[in-house]
């Protein structure tokens, strides 16, 4: 189901030990706190997480500040954390703060959850 | 050769609230394509602005969204140059440094952003003496 917070609006799907949340639009500091909100809401149920990121219009610190923290949660649970086909503005952002070396990133949800692997 | 002087382009002032971002990234990215940069620079260019903006809110104005910001956008060619005043307390520019990136952590990435992107950053008092005057300088 999709639903929206300020201007990014997302959609949250299971499949299988993975819990697949979509986001799009802006994540800024407008709407970051609902993005960190679900990511947070996410990890709270224990489930591996990719965050899906093609329709990602625009992402700022705070924004790339969410999915650190929910990085960092995820490595304290023992869970995986990546991200999923990021959009090219998004990347941009991921690469001037050098964590594109440090997320796992991926090009298809299927290759993460039928392999097992998302980082 | 005739000098040409600095045109402003646009002028724009609005609360210290994050609802506004958005309409300040759209205004700044239409300026850079109207006075010549490409899609690819001015979608950077607006990166830092974007971020010097929030830096505003979040830190000079703690947060307190009655506070206003006014952004200036000046063709000087081959510069564009960007003025962000905001009337917050004057802060101690010495104390705005970028954090070290291998450490982290979520928060903190905006100077850096704001330096990576830029390629002259002043700060200042404004002439009034009330708030702090960011200059951002790029050659486009």
């Amino acid at each position: 189901m999709a639903k929206s917070g300020a201007d990014v609006n997302y959609e949250i799907e299971e499949q299988g030990d993975y819990l697949v949340v979509h986001l799009n639009g802006d994540v800024d500091l407008y709407s970051s706190p609902h993005a960190r909100e679900v990511i947070l809401k996410c990890l709270d149920r224990d489930k591996h997480l990719l965050i899906e990121m093609s329709a990602v219009v625009y992402i700022d610190s705070s924004g790339v500040a969410s999915l650190v923290e929910g990085y960092q949660i995820s490595k304290s649970k023992n869970l995986q954390f990546g991200l999923v086909n990021v959009s090219e503005n998004a990347i941009n952002v991921l690469q001037l703060a050098h964590l594109d070396k440090v997320f796992p990133i991926h090009d298809s949800i299927e290759s993460v959850v039928q392999g097992g692997n998302a980082g | 050769m005739p000098t040409i002087s600095a045109e402003h382009v646009a002028e724009l002032r609005f609360h210290a609230n994050p609802k506004y971002l958005k309409l300040m990234r759209c205004v700044v990215k239409e300026a850079i394509i109207l006075c010549g940069g490409d899609v690819s620079l001015a979608d950077k260019i607006v990166i830092a602005v974007n971020e010097a903006c929030m830096n505003i809110i979040q830190h000079a104005y703690n947060d307190d969204s009655e506070g206003e910001i006014i952004l200036e956008i000046i063709n000087n060619q081959p510069n564009l140059v960007f003025k962000l005043t905001d009337f917050a307390e004057t802060i101690d520019a010495s104390n705005v440094k970028p954090r070290a990136l291998d450490d982290i952590r979520p928060g903190g990435l905006g100077t850096h952003f704001i330096n990576e992107l830029m390629d002259e950053i002043t700060f200042t008092v404004p002439d009034s003496g009330v708030g702090n005057l960011l200059i951002m300088r790029i050659k486009i």
